[in-house]
C-alpha cells in the first residue's frame, strides 16, 4: 500500500464518520423531547457536515481522480464507505442517540487532539479547527449522559441499555490495520490502539458519573472502518442521502 | 403571517371618554412611540392578544421545522444540507426567542406548548402544506420566509418591547433564508428540464398558500383597528398581501416562472399589481384542520413531546439532587 492510498483511505474514514453521523443526527430535526435539545442537535449535525467538507474535499486531493467531497458522499455505494459501524446504527431513542454521539464524541475528541500535531499540515489544520467543535459537542453530549443515567429510574434504565446495545460497536474505532500503521510510521496520523487509554478514561468518568455500567462483554462488531462488512442499515441511508444526485445525474443544485 | 387571524381581545377600540385613567395613559405611552416593558401596567386584553399572537408565531416557527426538516436527509449536495441544517435551526432558536418573549406576559413555554397540542392555538397555515420537491426549500425560502418577512420588518416597531427586540434578531435571519431559498429557486430556473419542472411545480403549489399567510382582509375589522391602535399590529392584511405580491412577482419573472395567476397585471394607476384572491374557504378548511398535513404535522409534534417525557424528567430529576448534594455540601 503505497502512502497515498493509505492517506485516501484515512481521510474517508474521518469524512465518513461524520458525514454519516451527522445524517443520522440531522434525522431528529423538529422532533426533539425539548427546544434546545433540537437546536443543540441540528447544531452538532451541521458541524459534522462542514467538517465532512473538509475530510473528503483533502480525500478528493489526495484521491487526484477529480472527485470532489460532493462525489464522494453521493455517489459512492455503500462498500466504499470507511466509516465506522457506531456511526450508522439508527437514532433509537433519544438516550440512544446521545449515548451514540458521546461514545462518538470521546473517540473524536482524543483522535483530533492526535492529528492537530500530525506530520500533515493539512490535516492537523482540519484536526485544530473540528476540535474546538468537538470539545463542545463532548460537554454537550457527555452532561447529557451523566442528566439521563442520574436522572429518574426510567431513563437510568433507558441509558443503561443504550449503552449495553452500543458498547459491542466501541472497539472497531480502535482496531488499527495496515492503513494505519503505514500512516503511524509517517507521523501522520496514530495507531488507534494508542488513542484507547484516553477515551476509557474520559467514558469512564462520565459513565461513573451516570451511575452507568460498561457491559462485560468482549464481542466486537467490526467491519465498517475497513468496508468489509457494513450493518444493513447503512444501504438504507444513503438510499435517501444519495436519492437526488443518483435520480438527476449531471445536475448543479 | 406566522401569526394569522390572532382574535384581538376585547370590544374594539374605546373612545377616549370610554377609557379609564390608567387606560387613557398606557394609550398615551403608545401613541407616543414609547415601549411597554413587562412591568409597566398593561390592559389585561392587551395582555391577552399579545399571548395569543406572540405564541402562535412561535408555534410556527417550531411546526415550521418540520416541513424543511422533511429534506434535510435528502439535500442534493454537502453545502444545501449545512444550509437547510442552519436555516432549520435559526427557525428553532426564533421560537426559542418568542416564547421567551411571552414568558414575559405570565405565560409558561409548557403552558403554551400544551395549548398548541391540544388545539387551543394555532400555527400559521402555511405549514400544513407539504413539501414535495428540492424546488419546495426555495420556494418556502423565497415566499415563506419572504412573507414572514413582510410582517415582522414592521412589527420590529410594536409598542411590546421584548416582542420588538426579539423581531428585530429574528428580522436579521430572515431575510439571510429568503435570499438562500432564492438562490435554490434561481439554481433550479436555470437548471435542467427535471429541474425547472420542480421549480414550477413548487410555486404552483406555494403561490397560493403564501398569500394566504397574511389572513383574509381585515380592512373593516374592529378586532384588528384595537390591535392597530394598540402598535402590535402595524399594517391590514390586505396592505402587505399587495407588497409581497408586489415585491415577488418580478421575481419570477427573473427566475422565468409563471405564477399560477390568470388575472395577474399591472395596474398603472395604483402602481401595484392586481391579482387574484386565494380561495379563502380552502384556507378557513386548513385553519379548521382540513389542510393537506395537518394531523401529520400535530402527530409530529404529539409524539415529539409525549416520546421526550422521561428525557424532560430525567433532566430535572438529575438538577434536583444536583441542587440537594449542593446543599448538604454547604
Ligand atoms: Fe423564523
Ligand atoms: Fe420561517
Ligand atoms: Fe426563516
Amino acid at each position: 500500500m503505497t502512502k497515498d492510498d493509505a492517506l485516501f483511505q484515512f481521510l474517508l474514514r474521518m469524512g465518513d464518520n461524520t458525514l454519516i453521523l451527522g445524517h443520522r443526527v440531522s434525522e431528529w430535526c423538529g422532533h426533539s423531547p425539548v427546544l434546545e435539545e433540537d437546536i443543540a442537535l441540528a447544531n452538532t449535525a451541521l458541524d459534522m457536515i462542514g467538517q465532512t467538507q473538509l475530510w473528503l474535499g483533502l480525500a478528493g486531493e489526495v484521491e487526484g481522480n477529480g472527485r470532489s467531497a460532493d462525489d464522494l458522499a453521493f455517489l459512492r455505494d455503500a462498500w466504499d464507505f470507511r466509516n465506522v459501524l457506531l456511526t450508522e446504527l439508527p437514532n433509537g431513542d433519544f438516550g440512544q442517540t446521545l449515548m451514540r454521539q458521546f461514545l462518538f464524541d470521546a473517540f473524536q475528541s482524543v483522535m483530533l487532539n492526535w492529528l492537530q500535531d500530525s506530520s500533515n499540515t493539512r490535516i492537523a489544520e482540519i484536526a485544530e479547527k473540528a476540535s474546538k467543535e468537538v470539545s463542545y459537542h463532548l460537554e454537550r453530549s457527555g452532561d447529557t449522559v451523566i442528566g439521563l443515567g442520574d436522572g429518574t429510574e426510567e431513563s437510568h434504565a433507558k441509558m443503561q441499555a443504550a449503552l449495553d446495545y452500543l458498547w459491542p460497536y466501541v472497539g472497531e474505532m480502535f482496531d488499527g490495520d495496515a492503513v494505519d500503521a503505514v500512516l503511524a510510521k509517517e507521523g501522520i496520523a496514530p495507531d488507534p490502539a494508542e488513542l484507547r487509554p484516553e477515551f476509557d478514561a474520559i467514558v469512564g468518568a462520565v459513565l461513573a458519573e451516570a451511575t452507568l455500567t460498561v457491559p462485560d462483554s468482549p464481542f466486537v462488531h467490526k467491519g465498517g472502518r475497513d468496508g468489509r462488512m457494513h450493518t444493513e442499515h447503512l444501504g438504507h441511508l444513503l438510499t435517501q442521502m444519495q436519492w437526488l444526485q443518483r435520480a438527476y445525474p449531471g445536475a448543479t443544485w | 403571517m406566522y401569526a394569522q387571524m390572532v382574535k384581538t381581545a376585547g370590544t374594539g377600540v374605546k373612545s377616549r371618554a370610554e377609557m379609564s385613567a390608567e387606560e387613557a395613559r398606557f394609550q398615551d405611552r403608545i401613541d407616543d412611540d414609547q415601549k411597554i416593558e413587562p412591568k409597566d401596567w398593561m390592559p389585561e386584553d392587551y395582555r391577552a392578544t399579545l399571548i395569543r399572537q406572540i405564541g402562535q408565531h412561535a408555534h410556527s416557527e417550531i411546526v415550521g421545522q418540520l416541513p424543511e426538516g422533511n429534506w434535510i436527509t435528502r439535500a442534493p449536495t454537502l453545502e444545501r444540507k449545512a444550509i437547510l441544517l442552519a436555516k432549520v435551526q435559526d427557525e428553532a432558536g426564533h421560537g426559542l426567542y418568542l416564547y421567551s418573549a411571552a414568558e414575559t406576559l405570565g405565560v409558561s413555554r409548557d403552558e403554551l406548548t400544551e395549548m398548541l397540542l391540544d388545539g387551543r392555538m394555532k400555527y400559521s397555515s402555511i405549514f400544513n402544506y407539504p413539501t414535495l420537491n428540492w424546488a419546495d426549500i426555495g420556494a418556502v425560502g423565497w415566499l415563506v420566509d419572504g412573507a414572514a418577512i413582510m410582517n415582522q420588518v414592521p412589527l420590529q416597531r410594536t409598542s411590546y418591547g421584548p416582542y420588538s427586540r426579539a423581531m428585530i434578531r429574528i428580522c436579521k435571519e430572515e431575510s439571510f433564508h429568503q435570499r438562500q431559498g432564492y438562490d435554490i429557486m434561481m439554481k433550479m430556473a436555470q437548471g435542467t428540464d427535471a429541474q425547472k419542472k420542480m421549480a414550477q411545480d413548487a410555486l404552483n403549489r406555494f403561490w397560493y398558500p403564501s398569500l394566504m399567510m397574511f389572513g383574509p382582509s381585515d380592512k373593516d375589522s374592529v378586532h384588528s383597528a384595537q390591535s392597530m391602535a394598540w402598535k402590535i399590529k402595524i399594517n391590514t392584511n390586505d396592505e402587505l398581501r399587495q407588497k409581497f405580491v408586489d415585491q415577488t412577482v418580478p421575481q419570477a419573472e427573473y427566475l422565468g416562472l409563471t405564477v399560477p395567476d390568470e388575472g395577474l397585471c399591472w395596474n398603472a394607476e395604483k402602481g401595484g399589481y392586481d391579482f387574484s384572491q386565494p380561495d379563502w374557504s380552502e384556507f378557513f378548511a386548513v385553519l379548521k384542520g382540513g389542510g393537506p398535513c395537518n394531523r401529520e404535522r400535530m402527530n409530529d409534534r404529539i409524539k415529539a413531546w409525549e416520546d421526550g417525557a422521561w428525557v424532560r424528567d430525567g433532566l430535572l430529576a438529575h438538577g434536583r439532587k444536583k441542587q440537594a448534594a449542593k446543599h448538604a455540601a454547604e
